[in-house]
């Protein structure tokens, strides 16, 4: 073969990412339209649903929006204030974008495709941009946390106090919640034995069992980890417009805060997958898709289209979420995520150890199916108790009551004594 | 009234109880309501195509009309107390001695700002002959200034275009009403 042209896994490569990146990109613009739609009819709106075909009287319920908006946000004013840091303000959207998109090297958007000849292609090609990438996980973890400098490097290079805010809030935020995250991502890799993400969603498959349902409280923990880690309502501090304007990308307009927003959406779109994937059995259902190699198209295409709704009802239910609750205040988010969320996530991965390490015992004392439902029982348990714990003690309750100057007026009050207010904990100031 | 008045009741607030803790059955109904909302009847309207439903067209306050007396001229008699009771000041009549035997003054001119108009329907109610009228017509554009501020003809217009659908709302005065 001529050694100017790129090689055959080369060619394959580069066809997975301009399938993925478009569709993803296309994805984004659609989804936004999905999420003002949810907005509208959660408000007893109608939404957006006029702009159809361009240049037509088409309307397609609203469909050609997305084009529309991009559109419009693209032809308008690119502004630089003359007060940032010029290299640190352009680079950060385009850290966080880059680094939103790349994560998906390692994430399987289907299971594979059966071989094709024709084309040369031999063996099950997965629909992975990296197959092989034994460090998935890793990978995946490791440009979510770049993406992180992105919304840093923007809140900070725009020199103004809203986005320092943001980005200050946004840090602290991501910090903290990467720790649930990673003990809530550890119990899937320590039941699966696994980095790579295409095993895990094989192991949940093989099994029948999703790791939902066997670790169902390292699934809370990650799931709320993740929307804090997307910065989704309930968890969006970094930008709360009541309070920082628009957070840490209060300075940027144009083209320049379409990628961080469609970065922001890609964030909720990788968690989407991380959840499917690691815990909602990927392209696994009962009775529809098993385990077991890929031979006919129509597998694949049954699999890639059950992975497609699970994701896509992840994010209808990260959507619905953002219109039922109120933003958490910070200190309720910090002990949420230090007093609740980490004590969880250790005991979750403590319980999917010993059940991992004793399963031989468990089958050996209860037999092959008893020990299947202990295993399974076991961490429900753990959950139940876990949770309740966590209510009675409410290590993330604060004490809300006011801190009052005055109380009821009595005789001790009018001789100007120093008194407990009756009913309330706390001691009368005199003033 | 003080902070340490004895009128004063002070409520604390009720601690949150154990179902309340645990967030769950929270959750659920926030979930439920909001999912509810999803898929209830809109309230909004397709504009142009749909219309939205004024409550009451009698005591909407829209744009305004003159009316006509029954052999179709203008009811009005110049008496200046709807421009005098204006608060936006956004009427301006010219008075002329009267052709008809039945009145002393008509006017010559009669203009209605409507980019000053509050629609604050003092007007109407000074109205003595019940000649000036806020309509049910709620979408007033124009393309320019001078095109918003409405004269004696066009506020004429404006009663012949709404009179079927809007009858004159006192019956003593010549309404139908």
């Amino acid at each position: 073969m001529n050694a100017l042209l790129p090689s055959l896994p080369t060619i394959v490569a580069l066809v997975k990412i301009g399938l993925l990146v478009g569709g993803l990109m296309t994805a984004a613009a659609y989804l936004v339209l999905v999420e003002r739609w949810m907005a509208a009819w959660v408000q007893d709106r109608k939404g957006p649903n006029r702009v159809g075909i361009p240049l037509t009287k088409i309307r397609l319920f609203g469909l050609g929006q997305p084009l529309a908006d991009g559109l419009k946000i693209i032809l308008k004013e690119d502004f630089t204030p003359r007060h940032v840091d010029k290299v640190l303000y352009t680079a950060a959207p385009v850290v966080i974008l880059a680094a939103s998109l790349a994560i998906f090297a390692a994430i399987p958007f289907g299971s594979s495709l059966p071989a094709i000849p024709a084309l040369g292609l031999t063996g099950e090609e997965p629909l992975l941009v990296a197959p092989g990438l034994d460090v998935g996980v890793l990978w995946v973890f490791a440009l979510s946390s770049i993406a992180v400098y992105g919304v840093l490097l923007g809140g900070w290079a725009s020199n103004n106090k809203y986005g320092f805010l943001g980005g200050l809030r946004s840090s602290a935020q991501l910090v903290a919640y990467e720790i649930p995250l990673g003990l809530g991502l550890l119990g899937v890799v320590l039941a699966a034995g696994s980095l790579k993400l295409d095993t895990i969603m094989d192991a949940q498959a093989s099994t029948g069992v999703w790791y939902a349902f066997a670790q169902p409280l390292g699934f809370l923990v990650f799931l709320v980890a993740s929307f804090a880690e997307a910065a989704r309502l309930p968890f969006d501090l970094p930008e709360a417009e009541q309070e920082l304007v628009g957070g840490y990308h209060t300075e940027y307009s144009g083209i320049k805060l379409l990628l961080f927003l469609v970065a922001e959406f890609l964030h909720m779109v990788t968690a989407a997958f991380l959840i499917v994937i690691m815990f909602l059995g990927g392209w696994h259902l009962w009775g529809v898709t098993g385990a077991g190699p890929v031979e006919t198209w129509l597998v694949a295409f049954i699999r890639f289209a059950v992975l497609s709704a699970k994701i896509l009802g992840v994010i209808l239910f990260f959507m619905l979420v953002r219109w039922s609750w109120p933003r958490f205040r910070f200190d309720q988010l910090m002990n949420l995520a230090w007093k609740v969320m980490l004590p969880l996530g250790i005991a979750n991965l403590v319980t999917v150890a010993a059940v991992e390490e004793f399963r031989p015992q468990l089958v050996a004392a209860l037999g092959e199916g008893w020990a299947k439902t202990a295993a399974i029982a076991i961490p429900w348990g753990v959950f139940f108790v876990g949770w309740i714990a966590a209510g009675i003690f409410t290590p993330s309750g604060t004490d809300n009551t006011p801190i009052r100057t005055h109380g009821p007026l009595d005789a001790e009050h009018a001789l100007g004594a120093k008194h407990a207010l009756g009913g309330s904990k706390r001691e009368l100031v005199e003033v | 009234m003080k902070p340490n008045d004895p009128a004063i009741t002070w409520l604390e607030e009720r601690p949150l109880g154990l179902t309340e803790r645990l967030y769950l059955p929270l959750f659920v109904q926030g979930l439920t309501t909001t999912a509810r909302h999803l898929v209830s009847p809109k309230v909004t309207v397709s504009y142009p195509e749909q219309r939205p439903k004024v409550g009451n067209p009698l005591i909407y306050r829209g744009v305004h009309r003159l009316n006509r007396d029954p052999e179709g001229r203008v009811k009005c008699v110049a008496c200046f107390l709807c421009a005098t009771a204006c608060p936006a000041h956004c009427i301006d009549i010219v008075a002329t001695e009267s052709p008809w035997p039945d009145r002393e003054k008509y006017p010559e001119s009669f203009q209605i700002d409507e980019l000053r108009c509050i629609f604050c329907g003092m007007c109407e109610e000074a109205c003595p002959v019940d000649a000036i009228e806020l309509t049910s017509l709620l979408d007033l554009t124009g393309k320019s200034r001078e095109e918003m501020i409405f004269d004696k003809e066009k506020l004429l217009s404006v009663y012949d275009m709404t009179k079927d659908a809007e009858p004159m709302k006192s019956a003593a005065m010549g309404g139908t009403l």
